[in-house]
């Protein structure tokens, strides 16, 4: 509740230091300190301090995944305005309404990831996707980042009518918009053909927020003619947002009903995992394979969604965690490159060691090698899927492409570090407070492989 | 502490290197992190041997049942202390091998150690699975950097391959954890786990895939060949010396035991790859002019041994299998440690552009050949008793039908064995000098003192093996004990 007030507000705030602030820094300050603040009230609200108080009907539940969640999110975010936030400048002009965009898609995210009612889950994700659609064309003059913008509108438009459709549906057969309610008549008799519907509706359209296939077409696209800056953000904040909201939806609506939709979901994650690190596979630009990465890393993610237990919830957790940080920190070092193919980072271990050992931290994650906190992550979903006790060709399915990926991600390290290039790798200025950042984000990428209990130990204790 | 130490000290050190300033300081540093690490494994045999310094556990990841479990058994002696004498001979023989930043590379070299010591030492399945990773990442980067010239296509396979066979692997151990009524990592939950016959046989399986690519058991071992090839000899020793006995290790400690049942069924399937294995990469040898892919093939065919050996189950071939890890660790480090005098000298290994050597360097050729001598197992070398065991086992085997066919054919690797290192020898050693070679000189002193402990080693374990076999003896018991399954399948 804390974070959604103060992220609505400092959001207002920072649309209006444009007109009155003349300073880049000062404005850039402001978003910072905005979202070390959302950060800090969210920790007093896990520590039970409620700034505000009022009756919101049992349309919103802040549980402690939720609150977990916004405490991961928040944290990620501010990490990625550290690194980034000075590059945003060189998007275009309008650079206070950027962090006034990324500030309401914090308050959308704190929306969908505490709903109880399907209403709020719609508001939240139309909150994350309008400023999403704006920051996608916001280099006006690239026609690129043009096309992007609209076929993400056009596509996203398609699927948010299909989850208004969805929750028709629903709220048709059981009158009512609160997950409790939807969850409760099921047990016994048939399950309705309208919920059913419905509830498919509602799957589409989540999976095509989170890109998973076959509805993952609108992301490599997307992802890579929007501003660099702007799909750190969309490809690791925004999708673990859409993740939560799909699998507290999916547990707290129709949980009970699992087994109707079970196999449903482990199509979709087969063919997610293979479209993403096949296509992977045959990318020569280092942002639209991670592109694809991400779409890889959301068949895993499915996982959860598949096996539905306390481990895969969890686990989850911890996955969005791991892939946004290590995610984060790439773009970070991308977004300072000229030269976005892979062979733009030839040589660059030479050049610039730290940021090379960083980034390599952050590929061994996203591969899953052990130590650092994709490997845990994915151990989690393996462990999850396979707690279910059925369909253990999924799950070798899974860790087959898991060796897929390593093969991307390391095309990546062998630039960096056996090949040689005579060409700055580095376009942009690298400041020591970034690559102090990188080093802290890296840690903490180690740190949640190490000790992932720092994490989990909020949903017991 | 013992434990903790053989894994802390490499470590350390390892992380340490990494900030050192030049290639003079990196060699003595690395030189004495690793007779340090063997000062340890040598005083935990000796005067430590008492439990309280063997064991180690502390809490790790308790919500998910696993703990920091690490304790060094019998087999643990051994491997641990190959591992512990293989570095500091290594980095003696490659005193005079230059690398470009050389920090980095004795940085990587010790922290393989330390993984691989915390796979010889792990209690614990999921430990087991950390270090078994971790040491195969500094691999990765040490063979892409300073290997040769098609490294980087090379070593690419060779982590992909082992990656996949390893995660194979964290699924099968994952499987026995959610079916283990103790739903817990540690050793003991694995031993009771009371998996059903198929669901064995799917552990089986998927654990087997990660051992067999590490050893290599045929058909997967394509990718050792060209990574012994490719990799700097420093690393190719270590690789061939020590890495590979994961995985009979892990056959040992992490399969035969779990899956008792399933090992049974499907042992004479290995076998029957191993023996195929063995006799393939003995006659390729044969054919081989590139003296690192000699040894290569050479190495494949006597890890085939292991494998049949282990699957035969019997404490004749356990036995022969634990002292054999280490024996054969030994013996091709020797001969690697030749091939890269060789190469640094005349910069070829092919054997058809050498000859004469024995009398331009003599000592040198007195080291190769009693190092070739143990590598074909004549009486009075290390590999001997080995090896003879390990055939006595095969041969006497209780759990196959076919322990004649595997001992006959098995049993002529070694004359095939004998074919190829003798004309290695013959070729290299003997015969009339050429230009290249007429300017040849004997070996230095670094190389003498690692020869020379190489070759004491010989013949000690050739004289005495018992040393070796009182130290496994418990753990050869137990894991015969665990996989005993003629009481289970008469029931």
């Amino acid at each position: 509740m804390n974070v959604l007030i103060v992220s609505a507000l400092w959001g207002v705030l920072m649309m209006f230091t444009g007109a009155f602030l003349k300073s880049n820094a000062t404005v850039r300050f402001l978003a910072i300190t905005g979202m070390l603040a959302l950060v800090v009230v969210n920790i007093l609200e896990m520590k039970g301090i409620h700034l505000v108080d009022f009756n919101i009907k049992d349309m919103m539940e802040f549980d402690r995944t939720s609150l977990l969640f916004i405490a991961v999110a928040t944290i990620s975010s501010l990490i990625y305005l550290l690194l980034s936030a000075a590059d945003m400048e060189r998007v275009g002009k309008y650079y206070s309404e950027y962090f006034a965009l990324l500030f309401f898609i914090i308050c959308g995210i704190t929306l969908t990831s505490s709903f109880r009612s399907l209403l709020v889950l719609f508001l939240g994700i139309e909150i994350i996707s309008i400023p999403l659609y704006i920051l996608t064309g916001s280099d006006k003059r690239n026609l690129k980042s043009n096309e992007a913008a609209l076929k993400y509108f056009l596509l996203g438009s398609f699927s948010t009518g299909l989850m208004l459709m969805g929750i028709t549906l629903i709220y048709g057969t059981i009158g009512s918009f609160d997950t409790l309610m939807i969850s409760k008549p099921t047990e016994g008799g048939p399950t309705s053909v309208l919920l059913i519907a419905g509830m498919l509706l509602l799957m589409f359209s989540m999976a095509f927020k989170a890109s998973v296939a076959p509805f993952h077409f609108w992301t490599p696209d997307v992802y890579d003619g929007a501003p660099t800056v702007f799909t750190s953000f969309m490809a690791t904040v925004v999708k673990a947002a859409v993740f939560i909201a799909f699998i507290r939806l999916f547990s707290d609506a129709f949980g009970n009903i699992q087994p109707q939709w079970q196999l449903f979901v482990a199509i979709l994650t087969v063919a997610t995992l293979f479209i993403g690190n096949i296509t992977a596979v045959f990318q020569q630009s280092v942002k639209r394979m991670l592109a694809y990465s991400s779409i890889a890393q959301a068949g895993f993610m499915m996982l959860s969604l598949y096996s539905m237990n306390g481990d895969a919830k969890e686990g989850l957790m911890l996955y969005v965690a791991a892939y946004s940080l290590a995610t984060i920190g790439i773009f970070a070092v991308l977004i300072k490159m000229s030269d976005y193919t892979f062979h733009g980072f030839n040589g660059f271990a030479k050049q610039q060691p730290l940021l090379a050992a960083t980034t390599t931290i952050f590929l061994l994650s996203l591969a899953g090698i052990p130590l650092t906190g994709g490997f845990i992550a994915k151990f989690y979903m393996l462990k999850a899927a396979l707690g279910t006790g059925q369909h253990l060709w999924l799950v070798i399915f899974a860790v087959l492409m898991a060796a897929v990926s390593v093969y991307y991600y390391f095309r990546v390290i062998q630039a960096m570090y056996f090949k040689e290039s005579e060409i700055q790798a580095i376009a942009f200025h690298i400041s020591p407070a970034f690559k102090w950042t990188l080093v802290i984000l890296a840690g903490l990428v180690i740190l949640l492989g190490v000790f992932p209990e720092l994490l989990l130990n909020y949903y017991y204790f | 502490m013992i434990a903790f130490l053989l894994i802390l000290v490499p470590l350390v050190t390892g992380l340490a290197a990494f900030f050192l300033k030049n290639e003079k300081t990196a060699k003595t540093w690395s030189l004495l992190a690793a007779l340090a690490t063997l000062a340890i494994a040598v005083a935990g045999l000796t005067l430590y041997k008492d439990a309280q310094y063997l064991e180690f556990n502390a809490a790790w990841m308790s919500t998910l049942g696993s703990s920091f479990a690490i304790k060094v058994d019998g087999m643990g002696q051994v491997v641990c202390l190959l591992n512990a004498v293989a570095y500091p001979v290594v980095f003696l023989a490659t005193w005079k091998t230059h690398y470009n930043k050389a920090k980095n590379f004795y940085g990587l070299m010790l922290l393989a150690q330390a993984g691989m010591m915390g796979v010889f030492l792990s209690m614990d399945a999921l430990l087991f699975y950390f270090f078994w990773e971790l040491a195969l990442v500094p691999m990765y980067f040490l063979c892409s950097i300073w290997g040769g010239e098609r490294r980087i296509r090379i070593t690419f396979k060779f982590f992909i391959y082992t990656f996949l066979g390893s995660i194979l692997m964290l699924v099968g151990i994952l499987y026995v954890y959610a079916k283990s009524p103790m739903h817990s990592f540690s050793i003991n939950s694995f031993y009771h786990n009371g998996l059903s016959f198929p669901e064995q046989q799917v552990v089986f399986w998927l654990m087997f895939a990660a051992f067999a690519i590490k050893m290599p058991i045929f058909p997967f071992h394509t990718w050792q060949p060209d990574t012994y090839e490719q990799a700097p000899t420093a690393t190719t020793m270590i690789l061939s010396g020590v890495m590979v006995k994961m995985g009979v290790f892990g056959l040992l400690r992490w399969l035969l035991p779990v899956v008792p049942v399933a090992a049974f069924q499907w042992g004479d399937v290995v076998t029957s790859m191993a023996v195929i294995g063995m006799i393939y990469a003995s006659l390729i040898a044969i054919r081989q002019d590139d003296l690192k892919r000699l040894v290569a093939y050479s190495s494949i065919a006597h890890m085939g041994l292991m494998a049949a050996a282990i699957f035969s189950e019997n404490t004749s071939s356990v036995q022969g299998v634990m002292i054999q890890m280490f024996n054969h660790g030994i013996n091709i480090i020797g001969l690697w440690i030749v091939v890269e005098i060789i190469e640094r000298q005349f910069g070829t290994r092919k054997i058809s552009q050498l000859g004469g050597l024995a009398q331009k360097a003599p000592a040198m050729a007195m080291f190769l050949v009693v190092v070739a001598l143990a590598n074909l197992a004549l009486p009075l070398t290390n590999a001997f008793p080995g090896e003879f065991l390990m055939f006595n086992g095969i041969f006497n085997s209780m759990v196959t039908q076919y322990n004649i066919v595997f001992t006959v054919l098995a049993g002529t690797t070694i004359i095939l064995a004998a074919v190829y290192t003798l004309n290695m020898i013959r070729k290299v050693f003997y015969g009339a000098t050429n230009e290249l070679t007429n300017a040849a000189v004997d070996i230095s002193r670094n190389e003498k003192l690692a020869l020379a402990l190489i070759v004491v080693l010989i013949f000690w374990m050739g004289v005495y093996p018992q040393s070796l076999l009182n130290i496994t003896q418990e753990t050869t018991d137990l894991i015969l004990r665990k996989a005993d399954v003629l009481p289970l399948l008469k029931k």
